[in-house]
């Protein structure tokens, strides 16, 4: 598949109201009263009391009258036959009620097959054979939590292993068939270019120096505190099935059970109640979910399924493993000329990849960065495994972070090649704030950047050019310092749903506003929260727009019975769309408002402008209705001839996507003796155009930075050579704590979308993206005068040491 | 399996139920009592989700047995507001931004409450060691400690007017 620039030049029209002019300023817009709270303001979070009171509900808080509980039995192979599986001795236990096997599904109507988001297939539940470790096997549905659990170990499978094959380069030999249910008897899955490969080819012919690296972003797990899990309920008179699900995508899951089940989809209500982490984990369905539902339908009862943290750091919500080779050309001035990237993507079992459909590698072709460039190439295959299917984001825009961390490494060794400054070679070979709208050699149009305005402030923010004196000086002593650099592009808020869909669905999203005849309102959105604080955001967006306090408007999400259909919340979309679907509705509503405006004080529409709260007569503002009185003669005294009532909904497809971006530097001190890396400081400038909430941005950004800090330093999922999962706990996965987490310090430039009404982007992935490469940058800064271009992530102690001692600084 | 009867004083009323032997303090806070402000989110103590004090002591309650309750006193997050005025920790967290999906907050509320108890003016680096068995994904922890610090001052402030009236 290879994606082709041309189709992006029609673009969707520009909404009115969208920033006209794009300048980078310091400074939060702010144009509304405390009272009100609209964008800008710190507003302390609407859905706090609830969480700091032990009154949040999330699904495993969920308690229905009659609830039965399911367990999963496991596979201990990651690819053996099953030859047989005895569940005498679970059913006889007192309390079991039923075991469900592959073939139960198979019996059921086909259901122990289901669909992936890329449009592959998955086992739900196996029949001949298991292709990874801790595969789902069969379910046991029981009376109470530790029945189920007792007797997932009186289920006897008999297996007959098969030799695994864990090495994705091994993979595409195709002497071990992973996925031998297919036709085609192969494990390479797809193959995937962009760019223009014969001028990339021009350009590393001419170049004055071509550096190349290769370099393995390993798999890891987004390890939300919560687990996932549901409670399915099914009522047998109704025909109903209610579905409380840790997703973050409800709407279309509800479509997708409907078509994977056959259950009309008025009868399936998927709820996503508070939801405890997400990062990307909860986007696709996994087989517990089917399995949960099923174990309802089939008892005619509510069932609960809850995994346990093993399970899941075993089984599902893993993210990256892009095995990376990338070479980078610059010409004698020491401009980047082109890139040229070749990757392996290990998918594990199956393609279940959470991406667009007609992205299988995502977003990576926006892997040439922040570097303007003549020319670039980059091509991907996707190969089968025996691990568990992975490829959810961890806080991640489809793959931008794999691709941000290979051109921020590359970057760095082109710099040091040429023995150059870092920054300085970045601010040369920025796009310039004056070339937006950008578009890219892989046929990306970037909105908007300033990239040399937040790497300066950076710079500014710890004083750069002293501490490359310090690191000299240290150097000269023989201590170990290093800075690291990355100034990365972001690429988030898919739309526009000309490009972008989900199994067909496409990418929009949703907002649907009702005001009360008191003012207050009541919103509901297609997206669903998983702790990015929509209560309060979205409510400042319509205070911003209309001018009701952001405390009189109650913010739903999650229930898709009430809310407007929507793509639901992962790789930073939210604000993108949705927030932007709440700009355009509470806009809709403005427009009506003004009708009644005009009516009321007996002008024409035109002879009124708008003032933060208000309609009012130009030039006399004394003759004005304010929103709460206009909501109330919506209900009681609207015009003759119009529809009653003051309500609105907006389905956004964007013009485009947004380009946050950002630059971070970082300052390492390492030792000697033991390797061990400590981030002494870390400075983030950020630009997420407008700001809702700053207090809401920086909670964001620093989350982020932790996620990005952990696969650089700490985590990483481990497979041993037959398949088995070695970081199954997180006393083996180490998720970083309150001492490992340095004291981040936040600086911000704020460059405006242009395409966006409320002139934002998306933030709460940024800082995951573009931490990873400042910290190993900052490592590699520290080691390259003993011979050292690269060390993979993440970057531990004992990696370190044996560089160390490989270069004869320790013993 | 062998079934109990216990008898545990839960944020200050006395309750009494039979429970299997094996059940562990944090299901029978959770689904006999339906306090599910306390939480899970792991099964091996790495977390901290589940924290509750007991007998004045925060414990992780995925890892206490509720027999080992029996006759002692159980405080959890539900317990934390008196007279529906937020404990000043409660209010750190709202104001200071300390919490983004919630799932964490309650163990983590316990866990600061009792540090501060032992110690109620930490240093900054004592709150990041005093909260390093409890997890966090969403904040990076600065504005949980910035939390703490608040609550810290606050308590100390209502200790120093609590001995001016005595």
């Amino acid at each position: 598949m290879t994606h082709n620039p041309d189709s992006r030049q029609e673009m969707h029209p520009v909404p009115e109201g969208a920033s006209a002019t794009v300048e980078t300023t310091d400074d939060v817009r702010v144009t509304t009263p405390d009272t009100i709270c609209g964008m800008g303001h710190r507003m302390k979070r609407k859905e706090d009391p609830r969480f700091i009171q032990g009154k949040g509900r999330y699904v495993d808080d969920i308690k229905l009258p009659g609830m039965l509980y399911m367990d999963i039995v496991r596979s201990p192979y990651a690819h053996a036959k099953i030859l047989s599986i005895d569940a005498s001795e679970a059913l006889a236990t007192p309390g079991v009620l039923a075991v469900i096997t592959g073939k139960d599904l198979q019996e059921a109507g086909d259901l122990h097959w289901m669909p992936t988001l890329m449009s592959d297939t998955q086992m739900v539940l196996p029949i001949d054979k298991v292709v990874y470790y801790a595969q789902e096997v069969c379910a046991v549905v029981a009376t109470e939590r530790y029945i189920a659990a007792d007797a997932i170990e009186k289920v006897f499978v008999d297996y007959e292993p098969l030799d695994p094959v864990v090495d994705p380069f091994e993979a595409m030999k195709d002497e071990i068939i992973v996925r031998d249910d297919k036709e085609e008897k192969t494990n390479h899955i797809w193959h995937w270019e962009a760019g223009d490969e014969a001028a990339t080819d021009q350009v590393f012919a001419e170049a004055a120096t071509v550096v190349e690296e290769s370099m393995h972003i390993p798999r890891i797990h987004v390890a939300s505190i919560e687990t996932c899990g549901m409670v399915a309920n099914y009522d047998p008179v109704m025909g109903k099935m209610q579905l409380y699900m840790t997703t973050q995508a409800p709407h279309a899951i509800r479509t997708v059970f409907a078509l994977v089940s056959g259950l009309p989809e008025q009868k399936i209500q998927v709820i996503s109640p508070d939801i405890g982490g997400g990062f990307g984990g909860k986007v696709p369905v996994y087989p517990g979910y089917v399995v949960c539902a099923v174990a309802s339908l089939v008892t005619g009862k509510p069932v609960k399924w809850i995994e346990d943290r093993s399970e899941n750091l075993q089984a599902d919500s893993f993210a990256r493993d892009y095995h990376i080779k990338a070479q980078m050309a610059a010409d004698a001035d020491g401009r980047i000329t082109g890139l040229r990237v070749k990757t392996l993507a290990d998918n594990g079992a199956a393609d279940a990849a959470a991406n667009p459909s007609k992205f299988p590698a995502g977003l990576y072709s926006i892997c040439t960065g922040s570097y303007d460039m003549k020319a670039a190439h980059v091509a991907v295959d996707g190969v089968y495994t025996n691990k568990p299917p992975g490829g959810v984001a961890y806080r991640c825009s489809f793959r931008v972070t794999e691709a941000v961390h290979m051109i921020e490494r590359m970057a760095d060794i082109m710099a040091h090649e040429r023995g150059e400054d870092p920054a300085d070679f970045r601010l040369r070979n920025f796009i310039g704030p004056d070339q937006f709208p950008y578009e890219s050699p892989t046929g990306w149009e970037y909105d908007s950047g300033n990239y040399e305005a937040a790497l300066q402030k950076a710079m500014d923010m710890l004083d750069y050019r002293a501490l490359r004196q310090e690191q000299a000086e240290k150097r000269a002593r023989g201590e170990l310092m290093g800075i690291g650099i990355s100034s990365f592009t972001e690429v988030v808020g898919a739309g526009p749903s000309r490009d972008f869909d989900i199994l067909g669905i496409k990418m929009f999203d949703s907002a649907e506003i009702r005001i009360h005849p008191t003012g207050k309102a009541i919103a509901r959105f297609g997206t669903k929260s998983q702790g990015q604080g929509h209560e309060t955001t979205y409510a400042q967006i319509i205070a911003e727009e209309l001018g009701i306090p952001a405390a009189d408007i109650e913010v739903e999400e999650g229930d898709t019975d009430t809310a407007p259909y929507g793509l639901g919340t992962y790789a930073s979309r939210s604000t993108p769309t949705a927030g932007a679907a709440g700009a355009m509705a509470a806009r809709k509503i403005k427009a009506k408002a003004r009708k009644i405006a005009a009516y009321l004080l007996e002008v024409g529409e035109d002879d009124l402008e708008w003032e933060t709260d208000r309609w009012q007569v130009k030039g006399s503002p004394d003759q004005h209705k304010t929103i709460q009185e206009i909501s109330f003669a919506a209900y009681t005294n609207h015009p003759q001839g119009m529809e009653a009532g003051l309500e609105a909904t907006d389905y956004y497809d964007p013009p485009n996507l947004t380009f946050p971006f950002g630059s971070y530097i970082c300052v390492v001190d390492i030792d000697k003796g033991t390797g061990e890396v400590h981030v002494r400081r870390f400075v983030a400038v950020d630009d997420c155009g407008h700001i809702i909430n700053p207090m809401v941005v920086e909670g964001q950004i620093e989350g982020g930075l932790t996620q990005g800090l952990a696969p650089a330093l700490y985590e990483e999922i481990v497979y041993d050579e037959y398949g088995q999962n070695l970081t199954g706990t997180l006393a083996d996965y180490l998720v970083p704590t309150a001492v490992e987490s340095p004291k981040w310090e936040l600086g911000k430039t704020i460059t405006p979308s242009p395409h966006h009404p409320l002139g934002a982007k998306g933030v709460g992935e940024s800082p995951t993206v573009g931490a990873p490469p400042a910290i190993a940058n900052a490592v590699v800064d520290a080691l390259w005068h003993l011979g050292v271009r690269h060390i993979d992530i993440p970057i531990t102690p004992e990696k370190v040491w044996r560089v160390l001692r490989n270069a004869g600084v320790n013993d | 399996m062998s079934k109990h009867t216990v008898t545990v004083t839960v944020n200050g009323q006395e309750v009494t139920r039979e429970v299997d032997a094996r059940t562990l303090l944090v299901h029978f806070v959770r689904e006999d009592l339906d306090l599910t402000g306390t939480h899970i989110g792991c099964d091996t103590t790495n977390c901290g989700a589940c924290t509750v004090h007991l007998n004045g002591t925060a414990v992780k309650s995925c890892t206490v047995f509720a027999v080992q309750a029996d006759g002692g006193t159980v405080e959890t997050i539900e317990g934390l507001a008196a007279g529906g005025e937020l404990h000043p920790l409660q209010e750190g967290f709202w104001e200071k931004h300390g919490l983004q999906c919630g799932y964490c907050t309650p163990g983590m509320i316990m866990t600061a409450k009792e540090l501060l108890a032992n110690n109620p003016s930490p240093s900054e680096d004592e709150i990041r060691w005093g909260i390093s068995g409890n997890l966090c994904r969403c904040t990076g922890y600065n504005k949980i400690v910035e939390a703490i610090q608040y609550a810290a001052e606050k308590l100390r402030a209502q200790e120093s007017t609590e001995e001016v009236v005595a």
